[in-house]
């Protein structure tokens, strides 16, 4: 049997790549992507403690779930803005490699 | 759901988000997140929330991931040329990340909770949609407002950033 332990694992472990690839990767569009990756990660622990805690009348914690929903949202909002950001800064800078954007560096 | 499907996607998953990462061409990388959010979907269904899985379906697999793809077209980006690593924050990145891992895995198997299997459930609660609207026409009504100012904001915002500027 599936535990509540098994999901919470995997999801830590989809959880660490991307937080890997955010801080191991150059491409700053491989880095939207990877935070794509840990949104999803804390998504798929949101919804596996949702479907263990049963409420009274059997059916799935949907408050939980409602916060997934949230969630998906903020995400896209966050990529839509995020790729914009992206193209304004590639129409000026001609690069999506985060160590040539250093003018904010101090 | 069995839980040999369970291990099949939830490795699926974790590979193609492996590949995410390891690809050096873009367009591969976000082929690879499209396919670890179809797995990652199929485990939402294993645990009953059959709305949340149409819904990453659609907004993921579909329209953010299409919306990437599109970015990654207009910029014409190629794989990227092979540059010398700085070894100094490969070797701190990865071990801040091996860290984050362990503390949390420590937490995970110590979780009395954790060793719970999954209830069975004596109704199959395919109305979950109705449910979900129902909290969030109710309880959550406040923050579904707010929500939809910050997609009216983000909208706004986006127009913005891609106008070009005139001179």
């Amino acid at each position: 049997m599936v535990t509540l332990a098994d999901y919470l694992f995997v999801s830590l472990l989809l959880f660490t790549i991307g937080f890997a690839g955010v801080m191991l990767r150059r491409n700053i569009l491989i880095i939207l992507m990877s935070l794509e990756l840990m949104l999803n990660a804390a998504n798929l622990s949101l919804v596996a403690f949702s479907r263990f805690r049963i409420s009274e009348d059997a059916l799935p914690n949907y408050n939980a779930q409602v916060f997934v929903f949230f969630i998906i949202t903020v995400a896209a909002a966050e990529v839509a803005v995020g790729l914009a950001i992206i193209v304004a800064l590639y129409r000026l800078r001609r690069t999506t490699h985060v160590e040539d954007l250093t003018r904010l560096k101090f | 759901m069995p839980a040999w499907l369970f291990w099949i996607f939830a490795l699926l998953m974790l590979v193609f988000g492996a590949a995410v990462v390891a690809n050096r061409n873009p367009v591969a990388s976000a082929l690879s997140l499209v396919v670890s959010f179809l797995a990652l979907s199929a485990l939402f269904v294993s645990l009953n929330a059959y709305f949340i899985g149409v819904i990453q379906v659609l907004v993921y697999a579909g329209a953010v991931m299409v919306l990437f793809l599109f970015i990654i077209m207009l910029l014409d980006l190629r794989a990227e040329e092979v540059r010398s690593l700085n070894w100094t924050a490969v070797g701190g990145g990865s071990a801040v990340a091996l860290l984050f891992f362990l503390q949390v895995a420590y937490v995970i198997a110590h979780l009395k909770m954790g060793r719970q299997t999954i209830a069975h459930l004596p109704k199959i609660p395919t109305d979950d949609v109705h449910n979900i609207g129902m909290l969030l026409f109710t309880k959550f009504t406040l923050p579904f407002q707010l929500i939809g100012v910050l997609v009216l904001v983000a909208t706004i915002g986006v127009v913005v950033l891609s106008r070009r500027e005139s001179r």
